[in-house]
């Protein structure tokens, strides 16, 4: 049985609109005009216990949306939502308990008070049983390495350490679902690093459902085995990686070393896409010339040091997506 | 989830609340030492103007005491319990809230246990010495139903105030402008209420008893208190129901707070 | 010209908002009058002495408070606040001016423009309906005209040493709200000079608080006569020196501080 159910979704906001100027300005204050956005237009999806699911798309398309009325703080127009057996915005409390939710770019913690005790306090809140809580704290603690700075006040840490004490305290309740809002952003290399592989701990370790929301290709490629693209307020790709490259044009890329800076290649059925030094990118359609077929006729016309094919970068495949999209 | 429970986290939210703003202890205290002094100064503004008046419509000065003392400190309370419904506007602004709704509790409850603003105990330490000697200085036999009466009033008061903090953080899910208004109403009450509510005109009476209850938490228990005939001719039995008032005020204001989170959580802004 | 148009329409927006915060100030502003009026008739309809001041005197002199009252330094500025707390303080000397007179120059805007505002309609609704009084005579009008622009000096001379004050974090929270009770009670905003004890009032109007609203508002109601002017304007501009002369030592005192702590 699917953990989470979703079914046409609908979400329409009015927004008032008002005329530019001063003049516009005034005569807002006596009538208003709307107009209608929809926010989410009918969107369907089921996740299974233990799925981590990337949720992307441009900014503006819906996913905070999506993710705010799953988390029960935002009622939808209209739609079916059933998680853990609850619809999210009729039952808040209940249904908060059992998920945790992490939004990158603010803070669950109190800022001016020692991590520790944030941890202590959202035990009262969650009302976790002390033995548990401390077993939950303590692995969560040695996981996340916070011990360091656990009695830092949260306004003196860093943005990773942050996140790290985020993550944290988004599982002290021991739920069966986390959100993960941009999880990652602004975070330096080795801070994301810990990040992912925690949340890809949690998620194999403990069967925590984690849908993930981000603008960083890494953490998909690392992260995911599902992907849900969302555009204009509806799912437009649901599936692995790979079924999101086949989505869109077959296209690869094939990468030169030439023996000398400053040499330029010219082929009829590739394109140059990038040149810096004595490396040239280029790229071609599979279907109009094999890959074999340009190596070779690359390698005899010019002096190449080195050479290899890749799938293009998939913030690429995404970016064209989105294009295509509009 | 039990009241025992929600109680106790209340009292550690406002022990974290005094620990955070004890981390700068001199600054708190000279801040605590400025909220004293500058409310000390209502009274003694007061106190400057019965040295030349005498009395004020046949009230004295210790009368008056206990008018000031008794709203002073309800709204003392209020300010320092109810704060983070002052703070709420800024919340909404900018969407600090989201993170209440994520927590398996009350919005209410979470939004006023947010901060205890502890150097209200500024107000309170004035209000209370102002009581003090204006009970002791006044000619009342301090039967128990008088004591709770004050007791009672003082508390009623304070749901009074509570409600209005509640009200204008309300009226922020819809806009954020203007709200400063609504501190016309909570300060001006309490300025109001520190005089017997008789010595205003009429339209400013009526507005006190109908439209906002200020009147029945503090001027009518004070004459209950002070056994004395309400000139406007009401009958004093009024002052011993009103504590009850307080307490459904501050509930209806509590319903009127569901309907914004309902309104909030329907548009998300 | 076309980002110009722009940026000038987003300017008359942004003062339209403010009107908003204006019309809700002014309201607030009336609402408090009004007790304070109630309050003074109830006391003086309660004793038969001749008081050192008049009803009528005190009725227009509770309105020009009222109307004034955002001229009055009873808060720092929230900007400077924010400043000290971010520890941005620093990049102020950034600007190729004198940091003194940058802020003395900021707070004179800040202490005239909501009054300026403000202002009018309780002028207009208080000497229509409210009770209050025409200035008692040209001579008066004139006079109290010059103490206002002394009342505005004095003003933001203090305000900008009470922002100065906030560069130490500690014990600057409290000094400004001490500061602003001195100034609440002691320049007869609360209750005019004249009706303070007598012996009170021998210190209260050579302290620098009398300079701000009660010495104008007198000359207005013509309690002080025209002529006097110019003691008043001498109080007023004693004190903006010595307070701008302790303002500049503090801030020197204050970057010297922060420079070294490398705030």
């Amino acid at each position: 049985m699917p953990q989470v159910t979703v079914e046409n979704l609908r979400k329409t906001f009015k927004i008032a609109e008002r005329d530019p100027g001063m003049w516009g300005a005034v005569k807002g204050l006596a009538v208003r005009r709307y107009r209608t956005v929809h926010a989410l237009d009918g969107i369907d999806f089921t996740l299974e216990p233990g799925e981590l699911v990337g949720y992307i798309g441009p900014n503006g398309a819906g996913k905070s949306t999506t993710v705010k009325v799953l988390a029960g703080i935002l009622v939808p127009t209209s739609g079916k939502v059933d998680i853990l057996g609850r619809v999210p915005w009729k039952d808040r409390i209940e249904h908060v308990r059992g998920i945790g939710v992490v939004f990158g770019q603010r803070t669950q913690l109190w800022w001016d008070l020692p991590v520790i005790e944030s941890f202590d306090l959202l035990k009262d809140i969650y009302n976790v049983p002390s033995d548990a809580h401390r077993a939950t704290r303590d692995r969560l603690i040695d996981l996340l390495s916070l011990k360091e700075f656990l009695d830092t006040p949260v306004r003196q840490l860093s943005l990773g350490q942050r996140m790290r004490c985020d993550l944290a305290a988004s599982l002290l309740h021991s739920p069966a679902m986390l959100f993960l809002d941009e999880p990652t952003i602004g975070l330096d290399a080795i801070s994301k690093l810990a990040v992912r592989d925690f949340i890809k701990e949690m998620n194999r370790r403990n069967g925590v459902t984690v849908i993930l929301t981000t603008h960083d290709m890494d953490d998909i490629e690392a992260l995911c085995d599902r992907i849900m693209v969302i555009g204009s307020g509806k799912i437009l790709s649901d599936g692995t990686l790979e079924d999101l490259r086949a989505k869109v044009k077959r296209e690869r890329r094939l990468v030169v070393h030439l023996a000398h800076d400053g040499m330029d290649i010219e082929d009829p059925d590739a394109e140059v896409v990038k040149r810096e030094g004595n490396q040239v990118q280029l790229r071609f359609d599979p279907e109009v010339i094999s890959a074999p077929n340009l190596i070779s006729r690359i390698a005899s016309k010019y002096p190449v040091r080195d050479l290899f094919v890749e799938n293009p970068p998939i913030e690429e495949v995404i970016a064209k997506l989105y294009r295509e999209m509009e | 989830m039990s009241i025992a429970n929600t109680l106790n986290l209340y009292w550690k939210y406002i022990g974290i609340s005094i620990r955070a703003q004890m981390q700068y202890k001199v600054s708190f205290i000279m801040a605590a030492i400025g909220h004293f002094l500058i409310t000390a100064v209502e009274f003694l503004a007061i106190w400057a103007m019965f040295d030349r008046f005498g009395s004020i419509d046949a009230w004295t000065l210790a009368e008056v005491a206990l008018f000031y003392g008794m709203v002073h400190i309800a709204f003392s309370i209020s300010e320092g319990a109810a704060r983070g419904f002052d703070l709420f506007p800024s919340m909404v602004k900018s969407g600090d809230f989201d993170r209440f709704l994520l927590r398996p509790r009350s919005t209410a409850f979470q939004v006023a246990s947010m901060e205890f603003q502890l150097l209200r105990i500024g107000r309170l330490l004035q209000a209370v010495i102002i009581l003090g000697w204006a009970v002791t200085t006044l000619d009342i036999s301090w039967t128990l139903p008088r004591v709770l009466l004050t007791i009672g009033a003082i508390g009623g008061g304070a749901c009074i105030f509570s409600g209005f903090f509640v009200i204008q953080a309300t009226l922020a899910f819809w806009t954020v402008e203007s709200l400063e208004i609504m501190n016309t109403i909570t300060y001006g009450g309490v300025e109001a209420a520190s005089y017997p509510l008789a010595i205003y005109r009429d339209w400013f009476r009526r507005f006190f008893t109908f439209v906002v209850p200020l009147a029945c938490v503090n001027y009518f228990p004070a004459l209950a208190i002070l056994g004395k005939p309400d000139p406007m001719g009401l009958p004093t039995v009024l002052g011993w129901l009103s504590p009850l008032l307080g307490v459904a005020f501050l509930w209806v204001t509590l319903q009127i707070w569901k309907v914004g989170v309902r309104h909030y959580t329907s548009t998300g802004s | 010209m076309k980002a110009y148009l722009a940026i000038l329409s987003s300017r008359f927006r942004m003062l339209l908002q403010y009107r908003a915060a204006a019309v809700a100030g002014t309201i607030t502003q009336i609402f408090w009058g009004w007790i304070r009026v109630m309050i003074f008739e109830a006391f003086y309809r309660s004793s038969d002495v001749v008081q050192p001041m008049s009803f009528e005197d005190v009725v227009t002199y509770v309105w020009l408070g009222q109307a004034l009252l955002a001229m009055i330094p009873w808060n720092t500025d929230p900007e400077i606040r924010s400043m000290v707390r971010t520890r941005t303080v620093a990049y102020e000397l950034l600007k190729p001016v004198d940091l003194y007179n940058l802020w003395y120059s900021r707070t004179i805007a800040t202490r005239t423009a909501p009054t300026m505002l403000r202002s009018v309609p309780i002028f207009i609704l208080g000497l229509a309906y409210f009770g209050m009084e025409s200035p008692e005579s040209t001579a008066s009008a004139v006079a109290f005209g010059l103490a206002v622009i002394g009342a505005v000096m004095l003003s933001v001379a203090l305000s900008t040493l009470l922002n100065i004050s906030l560069m130490w974090t500690l014990s600057g929270q409290g000094i400004t709200r001490i500061t602003a009770a001195a100034v609440i009670l002691f320049s007869g905003l609360t209750i005019p000079i004249p009706l303070f004890p007598d012996w009170a009032q021998t210190i209260l109007r050579l302290l620098p608080f009398a300079g701000i609203a009660d010495t104008p508002f007198r000359l207005y109601v013509g309690h002080i006569p025209p002529h006097e002017v110019i003691w008043v304007l001498a109080h007023q501009l004693i004190w903006t020196i010595i307070l701008v002369v302790w303002g500049r030592l503090l801030l020197n005192r204050g970057l010297r501080v922060m420079v070294v702590q490398g705030g």
